[in-house]
């Protein structure tokens, strides 16, 4: 009886198993399988053509380590990521807080304020290249006609203004996202913690501080770790801008690894920053995750 | 037990589902399906695939051999299904390889290219001699190369190109310029800018934020500058970039930055920005290659405009400037069509079919013997193609980074932001790190 027992729940677990095996092969050949490769990779010296590759050990991560472009592109994507976390989400949280107080046309401002997100980075790129042109750009043209000609410029070209220039443009393709997800946040809050609120005497400013902010904690960790990593991963938009240029000043570390693998044809110090790269935005993300936790427990 | 049966079913299925996957793509030369043994070609340029299609059909016609043209764009999206096909032994019977020398020298030193020189010779180098000499010269490998490639002919030149200047005849006119006289010097040409801004007209225009485009001139100033041996000698470290002559190419971009012959925000601008801020009559002179021809046709068919070579810096040395083959095909070393494909190539190649792409395109073909009726515009670059030398020609080829620095910092120095000093120190740096690390090598 009892060996039946077991012979039907081992079987039942083999039928499970057969069941998402599919799935673990796809996950395997097309997830797990090119992850192994890329520090498999990174220990070698490759120029992505030949059949020799030759292992280096941790001399790419050195080199890594010692390549201050690399990390001038850090900086670069960590500032960008600052202007996001700062500019970008606050604007996202008063647009979707004057969404969700019901204003007027709110279903048409939810459609526009999603578009930017949705087009392609290269389309935006290009749009906003036109923008900032320095001749016949949108821009130069207001600040001319408002008598402030003398503040126009190139501005994608000039070393003071093409990072923050870049960053305006992710910011604007990016807070869409947010939007919808504070939103979404926003409406999911009980009413009745805002209409005990009302009875307890609690003004507008009460309300947000002490139901809306704590009842958001986990959307905004949400927000805030998609905002880093997204930005952290920057590319189309400099890639249509401005290639990184002028100079070095708006390289971010996803060029650098496409100036590595293509430009440089280093597939193996490619792969050396896409891990480094990698492990940097895992960090981030556990310590986002750890302070979450405890502002929750809080 | 019906539940496992079941279960094998759905496995059995989703495996057989992959292997059918797995199949896709395998073998480019079985592809076009219901053609038996075509001839599979893999290529980039969307401009041109309708005339490769046309040729493809009349060759049928002709032959009763089948040739399978297959486009893959943009170029970066070829060169890297190029490069994976080759880790998996998938290539096409013919290709193109997009990527610089020591990427060529690879695919041959790994077995992907097939050697060409014993075709491109037969018959006392019947096919080799249709060519425009410095038209082979980068598929060709010469003895003692720094890739150690054996010696030989890799490749077959489609069209050739070269890079000059350009000029807009009107906008000159504007400006009271002489139309038909476009500067010669490095004198006249910051003139030229400076008229052309006193007129609120934009000067030069170029895709500089493609560092290449950059490198391209610096290198057409550094020869004339130094000559040729003393441009070499730098490549292979016995030169300095410190050098007062390298300081000095540096020094005419500064130049240009603060004459303000450039247009504004050329330094992180495509080329295809470029292209079309030229042909929308927007900068009176351009730096562009021969392929503009067919680009400013389509963008604005009525433009006037000319052609100059890189204005002289030095009368010690003479002007040079880019150029060799633009687009050229590579043969399969394992396919098993080679000896068709090789046929099929000499086709494409000859007078005839050389002239229709031409005609067709608006590039420079390959073939010498087809230059007929081509557009004025194209005549002045075939013209220029005396002067052209081309990086990878040569014996050495400076390393990766140095490139790239020399790109970024020549932007920095156009916008003040650098020294040409710092930057030639800076080269100099990276240089010897570079040679040091080729020496543990």
């Amino acid at each position: 009886m009892k060996m039946n027992l077991n012979l039907n729940i081992i079987k039942d677990y083999a039928t499970s198993y057969l069941f998402i095996l599919p799935a673990l092969v796809i996950f395997l050949v097309f997830g797990l399988y090119p992850f192994i490769q890329v520090f498999w990779l990174s220990v070698h010296s490759w120029d992505g053509i030949s059949l020799a590759k030759d292992f280096v050990g941790m001399r790419n991560f050195v080199e890594v380590f010692q390549d201050r472009y690399w990390w001038q592109g850090m900086w670069h994507a960590g500032y960008i990521a600052v202007l996001a976390l700062t500019f970008q989400n606050a604007v996202a949280l008063i647009l979707a807080l004057l969404v969700d107080k019901g204003i007027r046309g709110g279903n048409a401002f939810r459609v526009i304020f999603y578009l930017p997100p949705v087009l392609s980075g290269i389309v935006v790129g290009l749009i906003w290249s036109w923008i900032y042109d320095g001749n016949y750009g949108l821009l130069n043209n207001v600040l001319t006609h408002m008598g402030l000609g003398n503040l126009a410029r190139a501005w994608l070209s000039d070393p003071k203004t093409a990072l923050i220039c870049v960053g305006i443009i992710h910011m604007w393709k990016g807070f869409g996202w947010g939007f919808v997800i504070l939103l979404a946040g926003l409406q999911g809050i009980p009413r009745e913690l805002y209409e005990a609120a009302d009875v307890d005497g609690a003004g507008s400013w009460h309300k947000f501080v002490h139901v809306t902010i704590p009842m958001m904690i986990p959307v905004f960790v949400l927000v805030i770790i998609l905002t880093i990593l997204g930005t952290m991963q920057i590319f189309d938009i400099i890639a249509s801008t401005t290639n990184g240029g002028p100079g070095y000043e708006t390289e971010v570390p996803v060029t650098r690894i496409l100036a590595s693998m293509l430009g440089l044809s280093r597939f193996g110090y490619a792969c050396a920053q896409a891990v480094v790269f990698g492990v940097i935005l895992l960090v981030i993300s556990m310590i986002q995750l750890k302070i979450s936790k405890s502002m929750k427990q809080a | 037990m019906r539940r496992i049966i079941l279960t094998m079913s759905v496995i059995a299925g989703f495996f057989a589902v992959i292997a059918g996957c797995a199949g896709c793509g395998t073998k480019p030369s079985d592809s076009a399906a219901g053609k038996k043994s075509a001839v599979v070609v893999w290529h980039w340029m969307s401009d041109r695939e309708e005339a490769f299609q046309e040729l493809a059909k009349r060759y049928e016609e002709q032959t009763g051999i089948v040739v399978d043209f297959q486009l893959f764009a943009p170029s970066e999206a070829y060169s890297n299904k190029v490069r994976a096909s080759a880790q998996t032994n998938t290539l096409p019977d013919i290709y193109g390889i997009l990527a610089e020398t020591r990427d060529y020298a690879s695919f041959i030193k790994a077995g992907y290219v097939a050697d060409l020189t014993a075709s491109m010779q037969e018959n006392d180098g019947a096919w080799q001699n249709t060519f425009f000499k410095k038209a082979l010269t980068m598929d060709t490998f010469v003895e003692g190369n720094q890739f150690e490639v054996k010696p030989g002919i890799y490749g077959v030149p489609i069209d050739v190109t070269n890079i000059q200047f350009l000029y807009n005849k009107d906008l000159f006119a504007k400006a009271g310029l002489d139309p038909e006289k476009p500067p010669q010097t490095f004198a006249e040409f910051i003139e030229a800018g400076k008229k052309l801004k006193a007129k609120n007209i934009q000067g030069l225009v170029s895709g500089w934020g493609e560092i290449w485009m950059i490198n391209c001139l610096a290198d057409n100033f550094a020869w004339n500058v130094m000559g040729k041996d003393k441009v070499l000698a730098t490549i292979k470290g016995d030169v300095a970039y410190t050098d007062p002559d390298w300081i000095k190419v540096f020094v005419l971009f500064k130049e240009m930055g603060e004459s303000g012959v450039l247009a504004s925000g050329m330094i992180t601008m495509v080329n295809k920005n470029a292209e079309q801020t030229f042909a929308n009559q927007r900068a009176a002179m351009a730096f562009n290659g021969s392929w503009c021809v067919n680009v400013y046709k389509g963008m604005n068919p009525d433009l006037n405009y000319g052609t100059f070579l890189p204005p002289q810096v030095s009368k010690n040395n003479p002007v040079v400037l880019w150029g060799g083959a633009g687009s050229s095909f590579k043969v399969n070393a394992s396919s098993p069509r080679k000896e068709q494909a090789i046929a099929f190539l000499k086709w494409l190649t000859a007078a005839e079919q050389q002239a229709f792409l031409a005609k067709e395109t608006s590039n420079l073909p390959a073939n010498k013997d087809s230059l007929l009726n081509i557009p004025p515009v194209l005549r002045q670059f075939a013209d220029a193609m005396q002067y052209a030398v081309h990086p990878s020609q040569l014996p050495y080829n400076e390393y990766p980074r140095v490139v790239e620095a020399m790109g970024k910092g020549i932007q920095l120095i156009i916008i003040g932001q650098k020294s040409p000093v710092e930057l030639a120190k800076e080269l100099a740096s990276l240089k010897s790190e570079e040679l040091k690390r080729a020496q543990k090598q």
